[in-house]
């Protein structure tokens, strides 16, 4: 008898206990007609036309299954495959779900958006469609990363979205999810919140995971036409989670597949600097699902902490909860000092410069790759690009323009 | 016996035609020691209910003035367990029905069950879970209803129809009927023929007494909503006025609002 097939979440929006809508009621009309709108225009034939054909001409998918041959051979062990995400639009993987989301709320008769932005690039991933589809967006951003990526504001201001401070609480990405729940619940008329990871109420991670299963889809379709079977190893980072959920998915009831998330374990586990929620966090409520979380022994939610501010969330998605206690994928992290050493190793190897978020999945490779035999194979999801981080990088290495 | 203190207050106060007057404020709020005392001010002052708020790192259905109190509280180190440990403590000096309205993760880590028995203990009568919606529920009904807690639904006024007819069905305690679409806090204006709208569908579906709050600040946005409910909840207000020793103003507010509960009644 075969397995049961994968058919998470369920009717309740769960996965096992996980997941869920926990949030005020004011904001249950708001998703139960997402969650309608999304079983019926989502699966409408116009709009999967409307979409693939702007995820094909716009986003410029399909991306590439690019074999990493002196990667590979410098690692000595599997041959590594790379997953390019980085070359779509932006830069990033985020698009394919704010292309999703978007084209969603327009056919909803929704034209503003909301949306919450860590290091900018969900921001400016939301401001891209908005100005592409003639929407409205409101970006919450906390006053410490507007500091940090003061070109992505600017980017985002530049494509007509309206960037607000947020100067509450630790005033990072957490308290931006705040802000921007709040502000979706005094304006739940005519707007829709784009949910930049596989995070808060049903629907929205499973909504986002689906537009995001691109990612895994041509991945296994392509490796297929190279190899003619499937990867041994696929490895993601993991923040929120909503590449690596894309990635994984169309892999999961392929049990000879090993799915291998890679958290930010920040300066160390040791210390209280990382953002590795399910090897470090408990089961708890946040942002309306129920997820492994950071927090303190009396339910308070802690702080984040990675050299890489798209990593920098005190949670993971409903769906990764479930797949780690199921067993079907397996979570590790890496420190910033590996994920930093990666960047450089990915830069000078293949004359590719890196994320820092995808630099974890990277440094989680180099680890692994080298017991691995040539005939093994792995495949890396690189969510994004690095010139976001060059700056930081530059600063942080103490180097000087003219040096 | 804990729900069944805030059955008799509303017997009470329909028989009289009085209307219940709820005051919320932040457990911890100027340290522990404090909630004492303001729970005190506030009983004599006239407050037929009051609403302990546990702090929380994120509460998302708070708006600025809760959101500091709460983080006032946090910096003096309060936690859930040490709200319920006073209110037991002090639970012979307290007549007026207690709710407590938390946010559900520092339930979770405390224990459900934990919790449950601390509540009944501290004499809770009700607990309100902004973040718990009606399908969430089930999380925490078997262990409240074994204390003998009521669990206060919110009705929003985004819930249509069908939805309130749902929320009303088994209710306890009151309906908290939220007033406006969008975070606790005082508003210069509130829409009262939509709020009228919304009390009156729930209460064609429910003789649950409904009480109204959330941006109610002044004797006036309380008159406009008096005749159509059992009562009101003042939070910010009370919460900043509390904050700034503005303790007078309060007990000022508190007679207003009971002189014209009486009018309106």
């Amino acid at each position: 008898m075969s397995k049961p097939s994968y058919s998470m979440p369920d009717q309740n929006g769960k996965y096992g206990v996980f997941g869920g809508k926990f949030v005020p009621e004011t904001l249950m009309a708001a998703i139960t007609e997402l969650e309608e709108a999304y079983q019926t225009i989502g699966r409408s034939e116009e709009f999967r036309e409307e979409f693939q054909d702007l995820l094909k001409n716009y986003v410029g998918r399909s991306t590439p299954l690019y074999f990493a041959k002196r990667l590979s051979e410098k690692l000595g062990g599997a041959k590594i495959y790379l997953k390019r995400e980085d070359l779509n639009h932006t830069g990033a993987h985020k698009i394919n779900n704010t292309l999703g989301q978007a084209l969603l709320a327009k056919r909803m008769g929704k034209n503003k958006v909301v949306a919450e932005t860590g290091a900018g690039q969900h921001g400016v991933a939301t401001a891209t469609v908005c100005a592409l589809l003639d929407m409205e967006a409101v970006i919450f951003m906390g006053e410490e990363d507007i500091q940090r990526q003061k070109l992505n504001v600017y980017r985002m201001e530049l494509l007509g979205a309206k960037v607000v401070s947020v100067t509450q609480g630790s005033r990072t990405l957490k308290d931006a999810v705040n802000e921007a729940l709040r502000y979706w619940v005094s304006n739940i008329d005519d707007t829709h919140y784009i949910m930049g990871s596989v995070l808060g109420p049903h629907p929205f991670p499973q909504i986002v995971r689906d537009f995001q299963s691109v990612i895994g889809s041509e991945t296994k379709a392509q490796f297929q036409a190279a190899e003619n079977r499937l990867p041994d190893y696929v490895v993601a980072c993991i923040g929120g989670g909503s590449n690596a959920m894309g990635m994984f998915y169309p892999f999961i009831e392929d049990q000879e597949v090993s799915l291998i998330g890679v958290e930010a374990a920040g300066k160390g586990l040791e210390t209280p600097f990382h953002a590795a929620s399910l090897t470090k966090g408990k089961k708890g409520i946040l942002h309306g699902a129920h997820m492994y979380l950071l927090q303190s022994g009396d339910g308070q939610i802690q702080e984040a902490h990675s050299i890489s501010a798209g990593l920098d969330y005190p949670g993971v998605g409903p769906e990764h909860s479930y797949l780690m206690e199921e067993g079907r994928v397996t979570y590790t992290s890496v420190t910033d000092e590996e994920a930093l050493s990666a960047f450089h190793l990915l830069t000078r190897t293949e004359g590719i410069i890196p994320a820092l978020e995808s630099s974890h999945a990277i440094a989680h490779a180099v680890k692994l790759a080298p017991r691995l035999d040539q005939n093994s194979s792995m495949v890396i999801c690189l969510s994004g690009r690095g010139d976001k981080d060059v700056d930081t990088i530059r600063k942080m290495e103490g180097r000087s323009e003219h040096e | 016996m804990s729900k069944r203190k805030l059955e008799a207050l509303f017997q009470t106060l329909i028989k009289e035609d009085k209307k219940a007057f709820t005051a919320y404020i932040m457990g911890g709020d100027g340290g522990i020691d404090r909630l004492e005392k303001d729970l005190l001010f506030l009983q004599e002052s006239g407050a037929d209910l009051i609403e302990v708020g546990v702090p929380f790192s994120d509460p998302v259905a708070d708006g600025p003035v809760i959101q500091e109190a709460g983080l006032r509280a946090l910096k003096n180190g309060v936690s859930l367990e040490m709200i319920l440990n006073k209110l037991t403590e002090i639970k012979e000096k307290i007549t007026v029905p207690i709710i407590l309205m938390t946010y559900i993760n520092p339930v979770l880590q405390y224990g459900l069950e934990q919790f449950a028995d601390a509540s009944r203990q501290g004499g809770i009568a009700g607990c309100i879970f902004p973040d718990l919606p009606y399908e969430e529920e089930a999380l925490v009904k078997e262990h409240l209803a074994a204390a003998d807690i009521a669990i206060i639904r919110l009705a929003a006024l985004t819930s249509g129809a069908e939805r309130l007819k749902t929320l009303t069905s088994d209710s306890e305690g009151f309906i908290y009927a939220v007033t406006v679409n969008g975070v606790t806090g005082e508003r210069a204006e509130l829409n009262a023929a939509e709020i009228k709208n919304k009390i009156d569908k729930i209460k064609s579906f429910t003789n649950t007494p409904v009480l109204a709050g959330f941006g109610i600040s002044s004797a006036d946005a309380a008159q406009s909503l008096l005749p159509s409910c059992e009562g009101v909840i003042v939070g910010s207000k009370i919460v900043q006025a509390f904050h700034e020793g503005r303790k007078e103003e309060i007990r000022e507010f508190i007679s207003s609002i009971k002189g014209l509960s009486l009018i309106s009644g």
